[in-house]
């Protein structure tokens, strides 16, 4: 089995005239839950765009799962979950994931699956516009999981969301990483942290931290990984 | 290229269109209207000159309501974030734009049946070349209005401008398509600008339709207003980036 299934070498991202990451290394785990924790324009976002291949690069090579980020064949392989709920507020939750399924070219048995995984179904014939945030994010992470991806970039998939689901979205994660998915979430809540099989502890650009909560935490001699996150901004400054 | 991925996009926009009862009346109703306001206009005139500015005004209404409709909802997909789901998945980039194009040629079907019902069963259009013809021609107009606006949606960064691209790109094909001044009237400079606007060969066409029987120039300017279609379909293709900064 692949040990990584992202590496990332000397990433450059210009945005504008920000750099917003320069010279990026990083590597992420395959089969596991990693969380890019961060406060909000620390660059995560940027991050998981050029994962997911449709963000433009300014230097370095991102590859996943062996293949060039972005490359054809791995257009199949990668769910993604951008910020902003991304399915049509026009149309219904099924009709969202019918369309992508076919995109797709899955299953139709698919969309009933995935509307389960995030327990909307309750709600599967409502038009999207008119549920609340946290619905539509959940509609947009259905989309995501559709075709069972070998790989899930998840942008702060669970802002906002009550906390009972909050827990059963983590849950679901571990539960695809168990079947072999790589999950990378990004949060900007820290106590979201001790959630994530591993950690990357992102601040302005660069990389603070990477490894095990535990490992973050005992590094840093902290109880939190709020307190482990400061020790090292305070560290490095 | 992927039949079903055009098709899913295709009925995907065809659901959202029909759900949007306001924006269905609009596009269905609009045209009939705005063509028996000018026919009233015209009625203390002589009645060739609803013949004349009649036809012009059904190779124009798919052409603008479909450029804006077209420009504003794909900047719409830009800025939801589901053209950047979309360009992450497995889909072409022509899937996506031949979809919008069915799915906005379907709709511009139904618009002129409507509109051409009206001008010929209770207006007195007169049409002396097949009806059926000036159907397809105003499906072309509307093709064309789609791919035009799909390729000014890439210049767009706000929806707020992709309307003043209305302005911009279709106001001076109406003033030179030969509805104001005949186009071999006009100074030699205008003629030939108006020689490669694709409006200019769409409203030729529907005036050739209503004075001739013959449907051999027809023909030509529907190659014309398609070629056209195509090319900005293309073009929109290539402006369409799957990596965005």
């Amino acid at each position: 089995m692949m040990k990584n299934a992202v590496e990332v070498r000397g990433l450059v991202v210009d945005r504008g005239r920000h750099r917003v990451l320069d010279g990026l290394d990083l590597d992420i785990a395959a089969g596991v839950v990693t969380g890019l924790l961060g406060p909000s324009g620390c660059g995560k976002s940027t991050l998981l765009r050029s994962v997911v291949g449709v963000q433009r690069t300014r230097g370095g090579v991102v590859s996943v799962l062996g293949e060039p980020a972005g490359s054809a064949p791995l257009r199949s392989r990668i769910g993604y979950v951008t910020q902003a709920a991304s399915v049509y507020d026009d149309l219904t939750v099924t009709e969202n994931l019918r369309f992508f399924a076919r995109v797709l070219g899955c299953d139709q048995a698919e969309v009933t699956r995935a509307v389960a995984a995030v327990d909307l179904g309750s709600h599967a014939d409502a038009v999207v516009g008119e549920l609340s945030g946290g619905q539509r994010s959940r509609a947009s992470l259905a989309v995501a999981l559709l075709g069972s991806p070998d790989v899930l970039v998840l942008d702060e998939p669970t802002v906002g969301l009550d906390p009972v689901l909050r827990r059963d979205l983590w849950a679901l994660f571990h539960d695809l990483a168990d079947g072999g998915a790589t999950v990378l979430v990004s949060s900007h809540v820290m106590d979201e942290a001790e959630r994530c099989d591993r950690l990357l502890l992102m601040r302005e650009g660069a990389i603070l931290a990477h490894g095990t909560p535990a490992e973050i935490k005992q590094a840093a001699g902290t109880d939190d990984i709020e307190s482990a996150f400061l020790g090292l901004v305070e560290r490095a400054a | 290229m992927n039949p079903r991925v055009t098709l899913a996009v295709a009925t995907r926009v065809l659901t959202q269109i029909r759900r949007d009862h306001r924006t269905l009346g609009m596009l269905l109703l609009l045209p009939c209207l705005l063509i028996s306001l000018l026919w009233w206009m015209f009625e203390g005139l002589s009645p060739e000159t609803f013949d004349r500015f009649g036809p012009a005004l059904l190779a124009m209404f798919p052409f603008i309501v479909m450029f804006l409709v077209t420009s504003v909802t794909t900047l719409r997909e830009r800025s939801s974030g589901t053209l950047e789901r979309l360009l992450a998945m497995p889909m072409g980039k022509l899937d996506f734009l031949l979809g919008y194009a069915i799915a906005f040629g379907l709709v511009a079907a139904a618009q002129s049946v409507l509109a051409v019902a009206v001008s010929v069963g209770l207006l007195d259009l007169d049409v002396v070349g097949p009806v059926w013809l000036l159907g397809v021609v105003a499906v072309a107009d509307a093709v064309l209005g789609t791919a035009l606006g799909l390729l000014a949606s890439a210049f767009a960064r706000t929806e707020f401008q992709a309307v003043q691209f209305m302005p911009a790109v279709v106001l001076p094909q109406i003033l030179l398509c030969g509805l104001f001044v005949p186009r071999f009237a006009l100074p030699d400079v205008l003629e030939t600008i108006s020689d490669v606007l694709p409006l200019s060969y769409a409203v030729d066409a529907m005036q050739h339709l209503t004075r001739s029987a013959s449907t051999g120039e027809v023909w030509q300017d529907l190659a014309v207003v398609a070629g056209f279609a195509l090319a900005c379909l293309a073009l929109g293709a290539a402006t369409l980036p799957r990596r965005t900064p």
